[in-house]
């Protein structure tokens, strides 16, 4: 059932891909509602599917791959939502929604979801490891939205056409504020669910190889995560520099969570 | 039911006119008693902002003389403002409301302000008992009509002269105004008025640099601002989000390497150069850097004109909107009319059937209880047959100018008396 809940939700969310296709050409008010509506019975239909997975397994099973997807992209509409409420705004949702529709995709048509072979003692680990992971995640894809909606808005201000498409993105300091604000909010999850990452892998195979594909992809991340925050505190790092280092930390996170799914520690 | 309307505007009365008949704020509940009280009004709004004075009533019978109002309010000789009052009744009474209040009367067509205004004034009237049943769904409409106007024509979204542009620009680049640091870099009127616009929305401090720094001194003094010396622009200007520059001097000011240096000073934050001088004072090179912004007149002058001709279509589709909600508001109204015949009519004959049951009651003797519903299904049909047609004549009357008329007939057919039903409703009937 859990699994027909999830595909309600992805057509929900299949609306809002549809408008970030056609927000780009043009937008209106009754357009954003109806996303919004949508977005928001997909929200509560994906809660529906998550929450029966628990109840059905008996146990939070943030473990399987799919659950993950899914939580992810439960993560980050709930982001998208505060951010829709505090600035007003759907414009990240020309970003966000591709991104959840994917995630909601993979999880809902792919095979039945099979477990990590972790029915050890370190279950709340793994839990609380990939729960802040997912946070962590969930920022860094608003974040990496905010930086490309940034360079759409710098360039329609620059080349001095700001009617038509561009009038209704947010201004170009609310969008940076937004990016930069889900950075802030995300790095300590992001760092703390490394760390209990490291700790499980750890106890659970003895000392873990730093060069092994997973954690070096991951280390990598941080490290970008890191830098992006570092230049946009110190030198006030914005714009095009910005995103570039933005869809790199996006890109080694794509590249983690790839590995994740390919690869999988040997007990 | 009549409603008029009376008043001068901006377009209509110089601004020593509507001086004379602006009610001050205080004074408006008295007036709009007095204005109840004037003979054949039965609910009165009046609208006084800086560009118009208005007074609205609506009379249930007949009409009433408004400016014998205006004339005992005010005590003025008519001669001084008679000549610039405009009165519209019924449709055109209705029309102007709702022009008004989509913003399409105003000064700056568009602009946001004056629904605000209208509905204060509905308030007021409405504290006071002059506004209750028609007038009430006559504003009420009139605020849904605006709402309209605003969500589907980009009547509102769009700025005007170049101040409001230059303020828009600004408002794309750092979203709020407020505390936003505005440098002037000479002094002009053009310069002087962006400056004001970007102020009044929420910009904070000026800073004003002139060659000669006793004008400097005199324009800051005037903003309430910080005049610099013209040898420590460089050193100051990096204080300032967004820069207004207006001097003659012959070659650019501000060049690419100023614009690195503030950037590095500013860490990175966006600054806004609007450059109004003519030869330009900011090097067009200066907008390749990340985070600087910089508009000269020209793009200026397009981005007004794109907006002018922009609105002059949006008016266009407004006007169109405005049009049909008259009609359906008229139509509304007249259904209002027939409403009470239509009940009159029912309760009449509906008296008639009863009466009639009774009188041969006691000839049928004892009636079983199926009998007893069939005379009532039967004596109900009949009558449901009869007034079938002439309910559905009144409805469709209803959406014509004939409404009354045919009220009258039916009326006169059925011998109605005229009964207040539901329409009496409010306190402002009994003063």
């Amino acid at each position: 059932m859990s699994v027909l809940w999830l595909r309600v939700a992805l057509a929900c969310y299949a609306v809002g891909l549809l408008y970030a296709s056609v927000a780009l050409t043009r937008s209106n008010e009754w357009l954003n509602r109806i996303v919004l509506h949508a977005a928001y019975v997909g929200m509560v239909f994906h809660f529906v599917s998550l929450t029966e997975e628990i109840v059905l397994t008996g146990k939070i099973s943030l473990a399987s791959i799919h659950n993950t997807e899914s939580a992810l992209a439960f993560l980050i509409m709930i982001v998208f939502t505060g951010v829709v409420l505090v600035y007003r705004t759907t414009s990240p949702g020309i970003v966000v929604f591709p991104v959840v529709f994917l995630l909601t995709l993979l999880a809902s048509t792919g095979d039945r979801p099979f477990l990590l072979a972790s029915e050890s003692v370190h279950r709340g680990w793994l839990f609380t490891h990939i729960a802040l992971i997912l946070a962590g995640y969930a920022a860094l894809v608003l974040s990496f939205g905010a930086s490309l909606l940034y360079l759409l808005q710098e360039r329609s201000l620059k080349s001095k056409n700001v009617g038509g498409i561009f009038s209704r993105l947010p201004a170009l300091e609310v969008i940076d504020e937004i990016g930069f604000r889900s950075l802030l909010l995300g790095f300590p999850f992001m760092t703390l669910g490394l760390i209990a990452g490291t700790t499980l892998a750890e106890t659970t195979f003895g000392r873990v190889n730093v060069f092994d594909p997973k954690i070096f992809l991951s280390l990598l991340m941080w490290a970008v995560y890191l830098v992006l925050l570092y230049t946009r505190w110190n030198a006030g790092w914005r714009g095009r520099r910005a995103a570039y280092l933005a869809s790199g930390a996006f890109l080694a996170a794509v590249l983690a969570w790839a590995a994740n799914t390919l690869h999988r520690f040997v007990s | 039911m009549k409603f008029q309307l009376i008043g001068v505007n901006h377009k209509s009365a110089p601004i020593e006119v509507r001086e004379r008949l602006a009610i001050p704020e205080s004074r408006i509940p008295d007036a709009l008693k007095r204005l109840v009280q004037h003979p054949g009004v039965d609910e009165g709004l009046i609208l006084c902002t800086c560009n118009r004075v208005e007074v609205l009533a609506q009379s249930k019978n007949g009409s009433s003389d408004l400016r014998k109002f205006l004339r005992e309010f005010f005590h003025l000789e008519s001669t001084a403002y008679e000549s610039h009052l405009y009165e519209y009744s019924e449709r055109d009474a209705i029309r102007h409301l709702f022009r008004v209040s989509s913003s399409l009367d105003s000064m700056v067509v568009g602009e946001p302000q004056i629904l605000g205004q209208v509905k204060e004034a509905y308030a007021s009237a409405r504290a006071v008992g002059a506004v209750h049943s028609h007038l009430d769904l006559l504003l009420t409409r009139a605020f849904a009509v605006a709402k309209r106007v605003r969500t589907e024509t980009a009547l509102g979204s769009s700025a005007v002269s170049i101040a409001s542009v230059a303020v828009e620009l600004a408002k794309k680049i750092f979203g709020s105004l407020n505390g936003k640091q505005v440098f002037l870099v000479g002094a002009g009127k053009m310069s002087e008025l962006a400056a004001r616009h970007l102020i009044a929305n929420g910009a904070e401090s000026i800073f004003v640099s002139n060659r000669t720094y006793e004008r400097a001194s005199q324009l800051a003094a005037q903003f309430d601002g910080q005049a610099i010396l013209f040898d420590q622009l460089y050193d100051t200007c990096d204080r300032a989000d967004i820069v207004i520059t207006s001097t003659g001097a012959p070659h650019a000011i501000f060049r690419r390497e100023h614009g690195e240096l503030f950037l590095s000073r500013r860490k990175n934050r966006p600054m806004f150069f609007i450059d109004i001088a003519v030869p330009r004072d900011v090097d067009p090179e200066m907008n390749k850097l990340d985070g600087i912004f910089v508009y000269d007149i020209d793009d200026l002058q397009q981005a007004v004109s794109s907006n002018l001709s922009d609105r002059r279509k949006e008016a266009e589709r407004a006007e169109e909107i405005i049009s049909v909600e008259v009609e359906r508001f008229q139509a509304r109204l007249h259904t209002l009319e027939v409403v009470p015949t239509i009940v009159s009519l029912q309760d009449h004959l509906e008296t008639i059937r009863q009466a009639e049951i009774d009188r041969v009651r006691g000839r049928l003797g004892p009636l079983s209880l199926e009998q007893e519903l069939a005379i009532d299904a039967l004596t109900r049909g009949i009558v449901k047959k009869i007034m079938h047609t002439p309910i559905s004549t009144l409805k469709t009357a209803a959406r014509d100018t004939e409404a009354t008329t045919v009220v009258d007939l039916v009326r006169r057919l059925f011998n109605l008396q005229e009964k207040k039903t539901a329409a009496k409703s409010g306190s402002g009937d009994d003063n």
